[in-house]
């Protein structure tokens, strides 16, 4: 698998932390509950097929990306970095 | 058809003529009293379970592909009972005892070797958290032995001892441990279960749980609808999307582990070896092949093979940790589908649905749990109450924070286990 980083191009998976399912961007209120704070920590979509996740670029940039990737074929169909993927 | 050392000298001496199918391959009947999603390992030795020890009849074990083609019949085969936390601690226990009488129960040869596993330490630190874990398995009722080095040295002579980064101190042995051939206890517990009538139905896909007014229903199939009393999601992997046929989301991400096997050898490793500080684990096969493995590629993968930069990781460790493999060629490698929890640990329990069963979250240390998790899960079926060895693996434990088992104190979050 290689990423290709808006900031630094394409580089191999190695250079990369997963950190996992882009929902930890929408992180809720403190006082949102236990059934939010479920949701975010813990429960996932799991899709087999497109997902949108959240990597680091350890080796490089040091930016985190949000990531389309299929977890059935591991094709990457779109990079962005995280601060652009929020706003 | 019993098997026997008789019956084994008696068709080898005529042709092998006499063997028969070892399960029917029954239609799928509209309706029946328990339905199980997933003929892995956990499906069919809760059917098994259900029948033999709860005297249920009518129940059939719906396998979207072949009996034995899931993670199964993928893993690296290792059965052991030395984990550390309540909840876990006696799980696994209740799980080794069921193993240690497996062949008898079924009248299978599941290969059950108890060749014993060793957990390598490199530092005072690992030896004192080895010391400890000892000690917890000792207290649940198993064995354990604290190794020094030259005790670890009388077992695995052929270890680089002085490694510069990860010199061996020693090593946990936990001699109950060791490994099985995984397709013949798929085999076994189906062959088990269609002999009690339960109805093995494969290349039948779950597509659908019909729930009405909180109670379920039946399921639909690739073949057809299926109505049932009670239904056991049992799909490992898959458990993300068949939960999410009865709407839940689950605290799972499933990732790939990958394993490889070498070329037959002469005896070489009579233990389970285990290198984790190099994220390595390495046994030889009867047939003499060198089964190994290591970490998850650290993804979110469905694909049933990984990539090449964990390849690289384990032969590395392999290398570091014996060097005298270093020859020996690599036949295969593979990949399995994980269904992985936050805390590392599963999950056997009712749903918020009514007669929806729930086993999961398995991780890469599913195939020892095959007796422990199909008798458990029976007994929650068949009596609406956990069983005392399954009664701490609970779903609401992510919600509630209360009673997580991670077992390797790095945090109960996704991608850490
Ligand atoms: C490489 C590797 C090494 C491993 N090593 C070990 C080890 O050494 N020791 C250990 O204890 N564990 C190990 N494991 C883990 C262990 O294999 C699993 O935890 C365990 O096998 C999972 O339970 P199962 O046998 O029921 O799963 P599976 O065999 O995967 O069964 C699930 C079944 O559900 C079916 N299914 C899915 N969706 C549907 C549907 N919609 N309808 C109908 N059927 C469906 C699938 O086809 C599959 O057959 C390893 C796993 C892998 C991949
Ligand atoms: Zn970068």
């Amino acid at each position: 698998m290689r990423i290709n980083c808006p900031v630094c191009g394409e580089r191999d998976r190695r250079e990369f932390y997963y950190k996992g399912a882009a929902v930890a961007l929408e992180r809720p209120a403190p006082d949102a509950g236990e059934a939010a704070w479920d949701e975010y920590v813990h429960l996932r979509e799991n899709p087999a097929g497109e997902t949108r996740e959240l990597w680091y670029h350890e080796s490089g940039c040091n930016g985190w990306l949000v990531v389309t990737r299929n977890t059935v074929s591991h094709e990457i169909s779109g990079v962005e970095l995280a601060s652009e993927a929020r706003s | 058809m019993r098997f026997s050392g008789l019956k084994v000298l008696k068709e080898g001496l005529t042709g092998n003529k006499g063997w028969k199918p070892h399960w029917r391959d029954p239609e799928p009947k509209s309706e029946y009293d328990i339905v199980i999603i997933g003929g892995g390992g956990h499906g069919l030795s809760t059917a098994y379970y259900l029948a033999a020890e709860h005297g249920l009849k009518n129940i059939a074990v719906l396998e979207k592909g072949y009996i034995g083609g899931g993670n199964v019949g993928r893993n690296t085969t290792i059965v052991r009972a030395n984990y550390f936390l309540p909840g876990n601690s006696e799980f696994y226990s209740h799980s080794l005892k069921l193993w240690e009488g497996l062949e008898e129960e079924l009248n299978y040869n599941v290969m059950h070797s108890q060749r014993g596993l060793i957990n390598l330490f490199h530092s005072d630190g690992q030896r004192d958290a080895f010391a400890r874990r000892g000690n917890a398995m000792i207290n649940q009722g198993d064995d354990a032995i604290l190794l020094d080095r030259e005790g670890v040295r009388k077992h695995l002579p052929y270890l680089d001892f002085d490694n510069v980064r990860f010199p061996v101190f020693g090593g946990l042995l936990h001699p109950r441990g060791g490994t099985a051939r995984h397709d013949a206890v798929a085999w076994g517990y189906a062959r088990g279960a269609d002999q009690r009538g339960v109805d093995l139905i494969q290349n039948c896909e779950v597509t659908g749980i019909d729930i009405d007014n909180g109670k379920v229903r039946g399921v639909q199939t690739s073949r057809g609808a299926i109505r049932a009393k009670k239904v056991a999601i049992v799909v490992a992997g898959r458990s993300g999307q068949v939960a999410a046929m009865a709407g839940m989301r689950l605290p799972i991400e499933s990732h790939v582990l990958q394993a490889f096997v070498s070329e037959g050898l002469k005896p070489v490793i009579d233990h389970v070896v285990s290198f984790g500080m190099g994220h390595f684990y390495i046994s030889q096969s009867d047939k003499g092949g060198l089964v190994f493995g290591g970490d998850l590629d650290m993804y979110a993968s469905y694909a049933a093979r990984g990539n090449l930069p964990l390849v690289e990781h384990v032969m590395e460790a392999g290398m570091t940790l014996m060097p005298m493999i270093g020859k020996a060629k690599v036949l295969r490698s593979w990949g399995g589908i994980m269904d992985m929890t936050p805390d590392g640990s599963p999950i056997i329990d009712k749903t918020d649905t009514e007669g929806l069963y729930l086993d999961c979250g398995w991780c890469y240390g599913g195939f020892k749990a095959v007796p422990g998790s199909g008798n458990c899960l029976a007994h929650l079926i068949a009596t609406d109450r956990p069983h005392p060895a399954a009664a701490k693996l609970r779903l609401d434990r992510f919600r509630s924070g209360v009673g997580l088992m991670d077992e390797e104190g790095t945090g109960a979050q996704h991608n850490l286990h």
